[in-house]
């Protein structure tokens, strides 16, 4: 009962720092005091939160190293994309993105399970490396797709738009490395932050639940787990099919906050892996609330740093690797810990005095 | 015929430079057991270095070469020094991390340096192309240059650790750190040699690279490092003639379906075969199966 109350308490605490961070946008966003520039992050800083939530349960939950999230990102940003183009643009506004949502994040689900079939069979640095790979593939592959409908249905070609043959009244739907164009770009900040909220509360329960804590025990003792009769491959699935439809989530309210989609390097490939893992390991593995702040510090930096121009993103990586070195290496953690040993100290001798 | 014949040397080629690159990869994975993702960003280095020395200095190219091969040796070991020897018992996720940042950094120094704009490389190489097969195949200067120092290194360093101390040294530390510092080895100073090795290999890459591909910019070195880092687990992470034939294996696919199926699919065909080669042999063609224990 007390561990029961303890997790509660801590996820409390979560949903309130979201809450205050909505809280605290939108008074400044109604006021009129936010820079257009921080206004264009809103929307961003949601999908950043749920993609570093959801790389958290592969990383942090499951103990593995995926860097290839943004691939499912993709998969999600693509599936919202099309619906929105094709069946979505008669709906109102509001079902059209929750469809979309939910469409996203199935295909993205199946393509968790179609991808973890394989990858969920190797190890450590080797997964990482297949993940990576997974997360290329599927950028490239979409980059060559050509697809377009008319009255007899979806057609679909690797070589050019005019191989499609569409009949008439027909229209291309991605048109190859130019993408989707088109898109009603209705998603907005409370509809990400409400996106969040969920995200979160399926994480949170998941890590609380009894498949959570089976997941972790495998993390921590793979072969102690399954010899207590945990299906190893059930759980690792598990959590990376809920951390794929995750990414298909935020994948679609990518999609819903651009005009045109295109899969370029810069935001599906393995640099977008990369720059959410970084979210993840500097809010530290396993840490959900750490992954939240760090999503939201880690987005706002570089843009805050735009006064230095050039030397912007040569600051960001300074930033990261002191961090990284404060954080983890064995004699800093050593030092910080014997500061906080000597503050304790003095401040418990200045009690003594003063009684 | 002679058409395949032409992409299949080119493939090979492209694939020695690859296996250069993942040299230094699988060296410093088996002895630091990281992942050094600024691997590919000391090429960069290397490539714009010789461009300065050679193009913009006019110093003959071998003094660029050699130029290049300095500075990349110096910048690996400060790396190591400044970056990941603090973090040598820490988790190995917050060293990939802090790679992460370093090849940020190279990347942005360098375009602060060097400047935005492409530059185009003039070729260090100065051999005339040959003629094969009654004039049908031609063969570069550049892909005999650099089929050929692919052979040397891959001799040069089977012979290295093989034959001298250090190179014992080196396999005594990626075998087990601790026994080796019980047998009076000096483990700080072999992984240095190790950073130092692989920077100069990247080096050498570096310069073959651009001058088969004349184009400079910051993230030249991006993509031939993760192409290397998949040769290099392709063949077996930490194995050396794996990571030679991973390399050479990889851009013979890579050219070979670029000219047959599709330029853009290229990638995607060379991570597909990856993936297959991983689900067969799950610790790539040449890895070490390792046992567990409870």
């Amino acid at each position: 009962m007390k561990n029961k109350s303890k997790a509660f308490k801590q996820s409390f605490t979560t949903y309130a720092l979201v809450l205050a961070f909505y809280l605290v946008c939108e008074i400044w966003l109604k006021t009129g005091n936010m820079s257009s520039l921080m206004e264009g992050l809103l929307v961003p800083l949601c999908y950043y939160m749920i993609l570093a939530v959801s790389l958290n349960i592969v990383v942090g939950i499951s103990g593995e190293l995926s860097l290839g999230h943004a691939g499912f990102m993709c998969v999600g940003a693509f599936t919202g994309a099309i619906f929105a183009v094709t069946a979505g643009a008669e709906m109102p506004e509001y079902l059209e993105l929750f469809i979309a949502i939910i469409l996203g994040a199935a295909v993205s689900a199946v393509f968790g399970f179609l991808i973890g079939i394989p990858v969920l069979r190797l190890r450590g640095d080797y997964l990482a490396i297949v993940t990576l790979a997974f997360g290329e593939i599927i950028k490239n592959v979409i980059n060559t797709i050509y697809l377009g409908v008319d009255v007899e249905g979806m057609h679909i070609t690797m070589k050019d738009a005019l191989s499609l043959n569409l009949g008439e009244g027909g229209k291309t739907i991605i048109k190859g490395a130019q993408g989707i164009t088109g898109l009603p770009r209705n998603a907005n900040f409370t509809i990400g932050i409400i996106l969040v909220f969920i995200s979160l509360f399926i994480v949170l329960n998941l890590i609380n639940s009894r498949q959570g804590r089976a997941i972790m025990a495998i993390r921590d003792n793979r072969i102690a787990a399954e010899s207590i009769g945990l299906s190893v491959s059930k759980y690792k699935m598990m959590a990376f099919v809920i951390s794929a439809a995750l990414a298909g989530v935020a994948g679609v309210l990518y999609a819903h906050n651009l005009a045109t989609l295109q899969a370029t390097p810069k935001n599906f490939g393995y640099n977008m892996s990369i720059m959410i893992l970084v979210f993840v390991v500097l809010g530290g593995i396993g840490n959900i609330k750490g992954s939240l702040i760090a999503a939201v510090i880690l987005t706002i930096l570089p843009e805050k740093l735009r006064f230095l121009s050039d030397y912007r993103m040569l600051i960001y990586a300074v930033v990261l690797i002191a961090m990284m070195l404060f954080n983890s290496a064995p004699k800093a953690v050593a030092f910080r810990e014997r500061l906080v040993e000597s503050i304790s100290r003095k401040n418990k001798k200045e009690a003594k005095e003063e009684a | 015929m002679s058409s395949f014949i032409t992409y299949l040397i080119n493939g090979i080629s492209l694939g020695s430079v690859y296996a250069i690159i993942a040299l230094g990869y699988t060296m410093v994975y088996g002895i630091a057991k990281m992942l050094n993702f600024a691997h590919g960003d000391i090429i960069m280095v290397g490539g714009f270095t010789t461009y300065y020395i050679a193009s913009v200095m006019g110093m003959p190219s071998a003094v660029g070469v050699l130029g290049a091969v300095v500075v990349c040796t110096a910048l690996g070991v400060i790396i190591e020094r400044i970056a990941y020897k603090p973090l040598r018992e820490a988790s190995s996720l917050s060293v990939l991390i802090t790679a992460i940042g370093v090849s940020y950094f190279l990347q942005n120094a360098a375009l602060i340096v060097f400047g935005a704009d492409t530059k185009s490389f003039k070729s260090v190489i100065d051999i005339p192309s040959l003629s094969l097969m009654g004039g049908t195949v031609t063969v570069s200067g550049e892909t005999m240059v650099t089929i050929l120092s692919c052979i040397i290194i891959l001799i040069g360093l089977t012979a290295f650790i093989n034959k001298t101390k250090t190179g014992q040294a080196m396999l005594a530390v990626s075998e087990d750190k601790g026994a080796a510092t019980l047998m009076g080895i000096n483990v700080n100073r072999t992984i240095a040699v190790t950073f130092a090795i692989g920077s100069a290999l990247a080096a050498v890459a570096g310069v073959l690279l651009c001058s088969s591909y004349p184009t400079l910019s910051s993230t030249t070195g991006a993509m031939p490092g993760i192409k290397a880092f998949v040769a290099a687990v392709f063949g077996g992470i930490g194995s050396i003639p794996g990571a030679m034939i991973g390399g050479i294996v990889l851009g013979i696919i890579e050219n070979l379906s670029k000219a047959y199926i599709s330029s853009q699919l290229s990638d995607a065909i060379v991570f597909a075969v990856l993936i297959i080669v991983l689900l067969v042999k799950p610790t790539g063609l040449m890895g070490k199966k390792i046992q567990e224990k409870v």
